[in-house]
């Protein structure tokens, strides 16, 4: 890895395109995928991402030169990115891919990002991601793409501190335990988990400049690699759906009710 | 016979009148435990909520029916019903005329000038146990259903068919149907869609004496006489009670985008609105003002997500703008138009916006403008002056009242915390809503009649979409003529002549 000029951070932001998590989702008839013919949005953890890259500038000013953002997706991921430039970022990357391909996979997308990484000629000191994509969950992106590199990871992060002059950073991570602490050098990865920060709405100005801020758009061949799928989809099924519970109007009818479902006394 | 039992009942009702003006109720007698009696022979006891033997109710219990949503009108009721059917409405009605019984019919109690709860011991009808949908058709988008219906499962059980309710309000998780439509409620969508007068195409009520009157049409166009249900409609519950509606749904867009927009100052509203009409066109659904004070109550209160520091520096007022349409890129095309032109202007009319861009922002912007009067009502005692008054005046009509009450001594913490405007401008409907730290005569003394006369003088109305109920009963007269009062109440005496139906509200 080519080390970057003396202090100052370039920001990589993987940005992913998903099903608005607003939306309800549908299981298709023949019970291999959902319904794709709704609403997306940028995966609400990537915003976060997003916004922690631009709150970093927000802090270390010109220590920060650059942050990118960028995705792999069909034609209309870009509106994703545009999103994500007018929140803040400089300038995007479109991996693009046709619209009738399959949704990359966690590790296509790692290799696609160490592609996009080696490019950059100023290279690349902190990576960005969101902890988990909200279509598939699969939470495992940002730590191959660590180890793809060879770079520290971060993951599930709830407080992100960097110090640019020893090139290190401290991540608060949230844990099943409580929160872990880790001291790391850069370059590093870091996956953002919900309460890292709260993105911010995008303003008119802001929407405004971002329509003239640069897209370079690449082909996964540009990059040479391969998104084939390695994993096959058996079957998609909604979960069992809940059946509601009833009212009774007395201890008595409870009692009945509860012989009825074949739940006895206790002897004594 | 008939003209001795005719003549004696003018004069009863003369002598009706004449309390009238004294006492603001009828004579009507109490419910008691034989009353209790008697419905028990037809309702079930757990539709049956009283103080009074045989059933054990609490009346803490009956506390949320007997106090209005503010908790500014207080009732004594000691009996709740809930009815099931139409059928058992018209069986407590009927009843209820023949013993003198005052009944308010109540929906989800959601209402802002205490329509909807007794002004003493009346009988509370509530319709919230009739609540289902009875047939949907998705050609037509003809949705008939029970008066109980909370709006919003309505607005969930249209969804999947792509169809929404014509009408849409803050108080969508507990208002009911019913009650929409007795109120001819008004709501954020009313730009878009029109009046409840023009969306409702039918309606099954129960009237005074009893009678069910079934005019549930799922016809688009049907002249077929006096249109019967347009005095239903906005009646609050005093010529008769809602028990079924039939409504014409709407498409449901297949595109919504929402942006609020900050100016700096209040008179730009005005001009925003032309021009947002002009390049919108077809696809403004809805158009919504606020002023700086009460979207910092909101914000204080936590009502949905604030927007950034920057983009609210030096804001004089809000206005939220929300477009609906058939294609997303279309639409898109023509916001972000307006917008460009805005922002590029050389007398920009806005200092900044706040775009939607995911529907969960959609939700969040929305959120705050819907959550405003929640913020206030949180902040303190709200009066609510909702009113029509010309588009140019209101930020007239807000200062003016603030003026009024500072030269009163009232404009401090203690008691008159904030005057505030909000309001569903593209309808000229603006709710100026003054924040005290309590109900007091004093407070009350110095707004009524200063807001009324003050409306009056702008020819405006001193309700736009809340309706009269209890609390602007004095007040009809300064936005209808006395020929005009006059007729309602003989209409009101020809369908209610013991005057037992919702009585004191409206009218006098």
């Amino acid at each position: 890895m080519r080390p970057t000029a003396a202090r100052l951070l370039n920001i990589l932001v993987p940005v992913k395109r998903t099903i608005d998590y607003a939306v309800k989702i549908r299981v298709n008839p023949d019970q291999k995928g959902v319904d794709l013919n709704v609403k997306h949005s940028m995966n609400p953890f990537d915003e976060i991402a997003v916004e922690e890259a631009v709150r970093l500038r927000e802090k270390l000013k010109d220590a920060v030169k650059s942050i990118k953002v960028v995705t792999i997706g069909p034609p209309k991921s870009v509106e994703t990115l545009r999103t994500a430039l007018a929140m803040g970022a400089d300038s995007g990357v479109h991996v693009e891919i046709p619209e009738s391909a399959p949704p990359p996979e966690p590790l296509g997308v790692a290799k696609a990002l160490r592609a996009v990484i080696e490019r950059q000629k100023d290279g690349v000191d902190l990576v960005i991601l969101g902890k988990q994509a909200i279509d598939d969950d699969a939470s495992q992106t940002g730590q191959m793409l660590a180890g793809l590199m060879n770079w520290p990871q971060a993951t599930f992060a709830s407080k992100l501190v960097v110090d640019t002059a020893s090139k290190e950073a401290n991540v608060t991570r949230e844990i099943d335990g409580g929160l872990e602490e880790l001291k790391c050098k850069l370059p590093l990865v870091v996956t953002t988990d919900l309460r890292l920060n709260e993105p911010r709405y995008a303003s008119l100005p802001n929407i405004m400049k971002a329509k003239k801020k640069p897209i370079e758009k690449l082909s996964p061949s540009d990059l040479g690699i391969d998104l084939t799928p390695r994993i096959e989809t058996l079957k998609v099924t909604e979960p069992p759906k809940r059946v509601g519970g009833g009212k009774v109007e007395s201890v008595d009818e409870l009692i009945a009710k509860l012989k009825e479902a074949g739940i006895t006394a206790v002897k004594a | 016979m008939l003209a001795s039992r005719y003549i004696s009942h003018r004069l009863a009702s003369r002598q009706l009148l004449r309390r009238a003006h004294s006492a603001a109720l009828p004579k009507l007698n109490s419910v008691d435990a034989d009353d209790i009696a008697h419905f028990s022979k037809f309702l079930p006891s757990s539709a049956i909520l009283s103080t009074l033997p045989p059933a054990s109710t609490t009346s803490s219990e009956l506390s949320p029916f007997n106090n209005d949503w503010m908790n500014k009108y207080h009732g004594k009721s000691t009996t709740v019903l809930r009815p099931r059917t139409a059928q058992e409405v018209s069986e407590i009605v009927k009843y209820c005329n023949e013993r003198g019984i005052g009944i308010v019919p109540q929906g989800g109690n959601t209402g802002l000038v205490g329509g909807g709860v007794p002004l003493q011991d009346e009988v509370i009808l509530s319709l919230g146990n009739m609540n289902k949908v009875r047939s949907f058709d998705p050609v037509s988008g003809i949705l008939v259903a029970d008066a109980g219906c909370i709006l919003e499962s309505l607005s969930e059980y249209l969804s999947p068919h792509h169809h929404i309710v014509p009408l849409d309000l803050g108080a969508k998780g507990s208002c009911q149907i019913g009650g929409n439509v007795s109120t001819n409620a008004g709501g954020l969508r009313l730009l878009r869609y029109g009046s409840l007068h023009g969306s409702v195409l039918g309606l099954e009520v129960v009237l005074p004496d009893g009678t069910i009157l079934n005019q549930l049409s799922t016809l688009r166009k049907d002249n077929t006489g006096y249109d019967l249900k347009q005095l239903f409609i906005g009646a609050e519950g005093t010529l008769g009670i809602v028990t079924g509606v039939s409504i014409l749904a709407a498409p449901a867009p297949q595109s919504s985008n929402n942006v609020i927009l900050a100016l700096p100052k209040f008179d730009n509203v005005l001009p925003l609105f032309v021009e947002a009409k002009k390049q919108l066109s077809e696809i403004l659904s809805a158009f919504e003002f606020f002023d700086r004070e009460v979207y910092e109550l909101a914000v204080k209160h936590g009502q949905g997500r604030a927007l950034n520091e920057e983009d609210v520096a030096g804001a004089e007022c809000f206005v939220l703008v929300e477009t609906s349409g058939g294609k997303r890129e279309h639409d898109e095309e023509k916001l972000n138009g307006l917008l460009e032109s805005l922002m590029e202007s050389d007398t920009p009319l806005i200092n900044t916006g706040v775009l939607s861009q995911s529907p969960s922002q959609f939700s969040q912007l929305w959120a705050i403008r819907e959550g405003l009067t929640e913020a206030v009502s949180k902040e303190g005692k709200a009066y609510k002056y909702d009113i029509s008054v010309p588009l140019a005046k209101f930020k007239e009509v807000v200062d003016t009242t603030r003026e009024h009450i500072r030269s009163k001594g009232l404009l401090h913490d203690d008691a008159v915390k904030h005057v505030v405007g909000y309001g569903h401008v593209g309808d000229g409907n603006l709710h100026l809503n003054v924040v005290a730290a309590n109900y007091t005569p004093e407070i009350e003394a110095a707004l009524e009649p200063f807001v009324y006369e003050l409306v009056a003088s702008y020819k405006g109305s001193i309700s736009a979409e809340h309706g009269i109920g209890a609390m602007k009963v004095h007040a009809l007269q300064y936005s209808k003529s006395a020929e005009s009062i006059e007729w309602m109440k003989r209409i009101k005496k020809l369908f209610d002549p013991r005057g037992i139906m919702n009585p004191g509200k409206v009218l006098e």
